[in-house]
């Protein structure tokens, strides 16, 4: 289920990121760099909940509403104290921590789809707050005037500069996800959601792991959130709302559950679909539900699947990706 | 505000109408929960679908309703088998995980069939026996009300005879108790999957088809009330099947008593809070077996 992580997914994720380092160069205008940016954000959100889905075994119906509590957190900091977006990160990534550890930890106790329920109602309730806030979050309309990063005293604003900055944040993310995968702690996550009771017999504390994953998988959610919000400078509630957390898991599942690369193609699907459908007409959207269906059919796997049949297939199935655990 | 017994009753008449909505809905979700232990995405689509199939057949040709609701459940129900013959049959490993995720593919192409054949307008059905108001208590009643609880109740009757005394219903049964043991005794599991995909869409199809006279209906009405039927369905306890009418009803009365006593802007909020509550503290639902394994 998992692929294998080793020295060549790092390589293979610095080669990527050496190739996005031309991006801005190449880009034919600031419409296709924001979406390379809004990809970068994205990948964060898939990678996170990728963590939690393929090494826990447990679906999060809320990864928007922390994506949401990232972005307001940082921005009503910003927006209505002038608190530094600097300090309004850690702010936001305590606050996301704490609710992810009061949702969690009831529920991750429980053998079943609790977490699914729990968080389900959770996003439902945090949608209503982000609506009914309306000193904070300025309600319905959404929250306007968030202020941009300054990095010794020059702000990092112009779509260029957020690039590459996103670019050093979600790199530096990708790293730590691959370290703690990489590390005891990721051997005893693929253990547990291999066989749970099996990894409770070796001395795995499940709970312990299952909530560790939970909240780092949140908190990185928080972090994508706090990034889109000063680069957008505006949020408002239906960006993360039942709808989001549901396409984030169908993303999830479409590159790959448990799958490093498969993270980027969903992300991919999850940056250009709404750009897809906004520009030709309804017939995308039927499009979308039957190709949906098509690749759960044919790619149990997900798209990372379908890559690593191809590269077996054509290649050598190198890159770290053509093996499985 | 001044409370009074009216008040009270015109809150209770309201909540038991949606509640009843809910139930239906929720009764749904659980018949295909308990065959696949996956969540059906597209009950939701399929109560849409009911709803907009009736209002365009009672729109295209002057049909009594007594014909037209049959046909459009029946119509839903065929929906319901092809996209589980389709999508669900097929998979090589129909795990819940996997037979989840393609509901929700085929949640989203029935909202865009249903969208693209039958319009984006709202559309309505009128009331099954007129739309004077009782009076009772002091508080008024829609006879539109008085025919969706009665409705609820012979679904749940009917789904209730069908899984006590049929043979189908009773291999159901069998195969939702253990899969592998149903098989060795002769039961044909898919089959039994099959028609769970085809009793919830046409229990779905009921609930559309009975609140569209007082809500109207579009193609986008489908994702609130599965998201409202599903919480309900949590509420009572999944797969419990008479936990879906305590769940319905329960959600119902919550939801119209916390708009009128707390705010409007907050009801749903309220409600989640109570999942949550229940969730942390009774994990199996209201109804649920006591069957949780703590880890």
């Amino acid at each position: 289920m998992h692929s294998a992580i080793g020295p060549a997914t790092y390589r293979g994720l610095a080669v990527l990121w050496l190739v996005l380092l031309v991006v801005p160069w190449v880009a034919p205008n600031n419409y296709i760099l924001n979406l390379a940016t809004l990809w970068l954000i994205n990948l964060l959100l898939v990678a996170s909940l990728n963590l939690l889905m393929g090494y826990s075994g447990q679906i999060s119906l809320a990864h928007g509403a922390f994506y949401g509590i990232g972005a307001y957190v940082s921005g009503v900091l910003g927006a209505k104290y002038g608190i530094s977006p600097w300090l309004g990160l850690p702010a936001a990534l305590a606050v996301t921590g704490a609710v992810a550890l009061i949702v969690g930890w009831p529920t991750l106790k429980l053998r079943g789809h609790y977490l699914a329920m729990a968080t389900l109602g959770f996003n439902a309730i945090a949608s209503v707050l982000f609506v009914e806030l309306r000193d904070w979050t300025g309600g319905p309309n959404g929250l306007v005037n968030i202020p941009p990063y300054v990095l010794f005293g020059w702000k990092l604003d112009s779509d260029r500069v957020f690039f590459y900055f996103t670019l050093v944040m979600a790199g530096a993310c990708l790293v730590l996800l691959l370290n703690l995968l990489d590390s005891r702690t990721g051997r005893a996550l693929r253990a547990l959601s291999t066989a749970e009771i099996g990894a409770e017999c070796m001395g795995i504390d499940v709970h312990r792991h299952k909530m560790l994953v939970f909240m780092v998988s949140a908190m990185i959610a928080a972090l994508a959130g706090c990034l889109y919000a000063h680069h957008n400078a505006f949020v408002s509630p239906e960006s993360f709302d039942f709808m989001t957390s549901t396409m984030l898991v169908v993303m999830v599942a479409l590159g790959g559950t448990g799958h490093w690369w498969g993270a980027f193609f969903g992300a991919l699907v999850y940056t250009a679909l709404p750009e897809v459908l906004r520009s030709v007409g309804d017939l995308e959207m039927l499009v979308f539900g039957v190709s949906l269906v098509l690749v759960m059919l044919f790619f149990p796997r997900g798209l990372g699947g379908a890559m690593d049949w191809v590269l077996a297939r054509f290649g050598r199935g190198r890159a770290g990706s053509g093996r499985n655990d | 505000m001044q409370v009074d017994s009216a008040l009270l009753l015109q809150l209770a008449f309201g909540g038991i109408a949606t509640g009843s909505i809910y139930a239906l809905v929720a009764l749904g979700f659980n018949v295909v929960f308990k065959s696949t232990d996956a969540i059906n995405f597209a009950q939701g689509e399929w109560v849409m679908a009911g709803g907009m199939m009736a209002a365009w057949l009672h729109q295209q040709f002057a049909w009594p309703l007594l014909a037209i609701v049959p046909l459009a459940v029946a119509c839903v129900a065929v929906l319901g088998l092809a996209s589980e013959r389709l999508s669900v049959y097929p998979l090589s490993q129909p795990s819940p995980m996997a037979i989840t995720l393609v509901t929700i593919g085929f949640a989203i192409a029935t909202k865009a069939l249903v969208m693209l054949t039958l319009g984006k307008l709202p559309m309505s059905l009128p009331s099954f026996s007129g739309t004077e108001s009782i009076v009772l208590g002091g508080a008024s009643l829609q006879p539109q009300a008085l025919w969706i609880v009665g409705l609820l109740l012979a679904t749940m009757a009917g789904v209730h005879l069908f899984f006590e005394r049929t043979v189908m219903g009773k291999a159901m049964k069998a195969a939702a108790a253990d899969r592998e043991a149903a098989a060795l005794v002769g039961i044909n599991v898919a089959r039994t999957v099959m028609w769970a995909f085809v009793i919830a869409a046409a229990v779905g199809a009921i609930a559309g088809i009975i609140i569209t006279p007082i809500t109207l209906t579009s193609f986008s009405a489908g994702t609130v009330l599965g998201f409202k039927g599903f919480s309900a369905a949590m509420l009572g306890g999944l797969g419990n099947l008479p936990g879906a009418l305590v769940g319905g009803l329960l959600l119902g009365l919550l939801e119209a008593f916390s708009a009128a006593f707390i705010s409007s802007a907050y009801k749903d909020a309220v409600a989640f809070v109570v999942l949550l509550l229940l969730l942390f503290f009774r994990p199996a639902g209201l109804l649920g077996r006591a069957q949780v394994q703590k880890v």
